[in-house]
């Protein structure tokens, strides 16, 4: 009987773990919709939004020559407008030779050290958030098909048992806010979706533009657990669990977020 | 590499009250933050803007510490004759920036 029991509670336990799960398809929201007229016109106008201006500097940085083998990045990929279109909407992405996903930072800085030969860009620099936008731009309005590479299923399935997981002196999942109660407040602010539409983002609250992984890390340490380190493959496994969950929806990048 | 965008209507008819658009890169550090051992990170931001339309100052603004990264300034101004806008950014530790944008008034 006490056995019947366990096994009823565990089965329950089980059931609303899977109840939690996904947002339905025709639910799925953007951040985007969850902000004030003010702020979507920001987003909207070109010469309003601050992300445009590391897209500006990050066009530069495309054509500029760098590292010991004197090549832009438009030697080899030419015209962003063509050979970017949708790239960033693919990412993170599987890189055969390291047998694991890599976003878009590191795709980057694997370019430059294995074709212009030159030392990695830290993470949330200028120059690389400017490439970033650059190059994520390139998808506004195209629709996230990251995770369509069969080898990505284990590293998806990852990511998605540490969306779940619950973690920190908070004790709270990602999930416990962003599928659960994504339609409240927090503190008068809205609890989005958690869609990683328009990466990098221009967040008002930083004055600056920002990776995926630094809000990733900012919330880890919201429900005051230890942050991974940038690029930490903790960090781009729950970054490639979040762009296959958004499949499907547009990109907005650089998008602008309170 | 600090980079502006500019928005002003390429065309108007004379007369016309148009919408000028300016957003100026630049960090805006008030000067009231201190470093985690406690020194003070100097004050840098842009202090004066301006905007000359063939060459008459039409418009100027003093910047403070208040006033967020990226500063975003908008006016109107109405359209009078063809020509130039010029827009010139001043602030701390030397920051000298300029921009300018034509307009065809018919």
């Amino acid at each position: 009987m006490r056995f019947a029991g366990l096994t009823a509670m565990a089965a329950l336990l089980i059931a609303g773990a899977v109840l939690a799960a996904e947002i339905p398809p025709g639910e799925r929201r953007s951040g985007y919709s969850f902000m004030g007229p003010d702020t979507r016109a920001m987003q909207d106008d070109d010469t309003a939004n601050p992300g445009m201006l590391w897209v500006l500097d990050g066009e530069t940085l495309w054509r500029r020559k760098t590292g010991a083998a004197d090549k832009a990045c438009a030697d080899c990929h030419n015209d962003a407008r063509d050979s970017m279109k949708g790239v960033a909407a693919r990412y993170p992405a599987y890189d055969k030779a390291l047998g694991r996903p890599v976003n878009l930072e590191q795709r980057v800085n694997l370019c430059r050290a294995n074709h212009q030969r030159a030392s990695a860009l830290a993470y949330e620099s200028r120059d690389l958030l400017a490439l970033t936008a650059f190059v994520a731009q390139q998808s506004r309005g195209l629709p996230i098909e990251t995770g369509a590479d069969p080898e990505l299923a284990p590293f998806i399935a990852k990511g998605r048992e540490l969306f779940m997981r619950r973690q920190g002196q908070l004790n709270l999942g990602c999930t416990n806010c962003h599928d659960e109660n994504w339609d409240k407040h927090l503190a008068g602010s809205a609890i989005t979706q958690a869609q990683p539409t328009g990466y990098p983002i221009y967040r008002l609250e930083w004055q600056s533009l920002g990776s995926l992984q630094r809000r990733l890390r900012s919330c880890i340490t919201g429900v005051r657990a230890q942050a991974y380190d940038y690029g930490a493959p903790e960090l781009v496994e729950l970054e490639l669990y979040l762009m296959s969950r958004a499949h499907g929806m547009p990109m907005e990048s650089p998008a602008v977020r309170p | 590499m600090p980079s502006a965008l500019i928005n002003v209507p390429a065309k108007a008819r004379r007369g016309d009250i148009i919408e000028i658009k300016t957003l100026m890169s630049h960090i805006m550090e008030t000067g009231y933050r201190h470093t985690a051992s406690g020194e003070v990170v100097p004050r840098d931001i842009i202090t004066s803007f301006t905007c000359r339309y063939n060459g008459r100052e039409i418009f100027r603004a003093d910047l403070y510490p208040a006033i967020a990264a990226n500063p975003f300034i908008t006016f109107f101004t109405t359209a009078t004759e063809s020509g130039k806008f010029e827009f010139e950014w001043i602030g701390d530790k030397g920051f000298s920036e300029t921009a300018s944008a034509s307009i065809t008034v018919e």
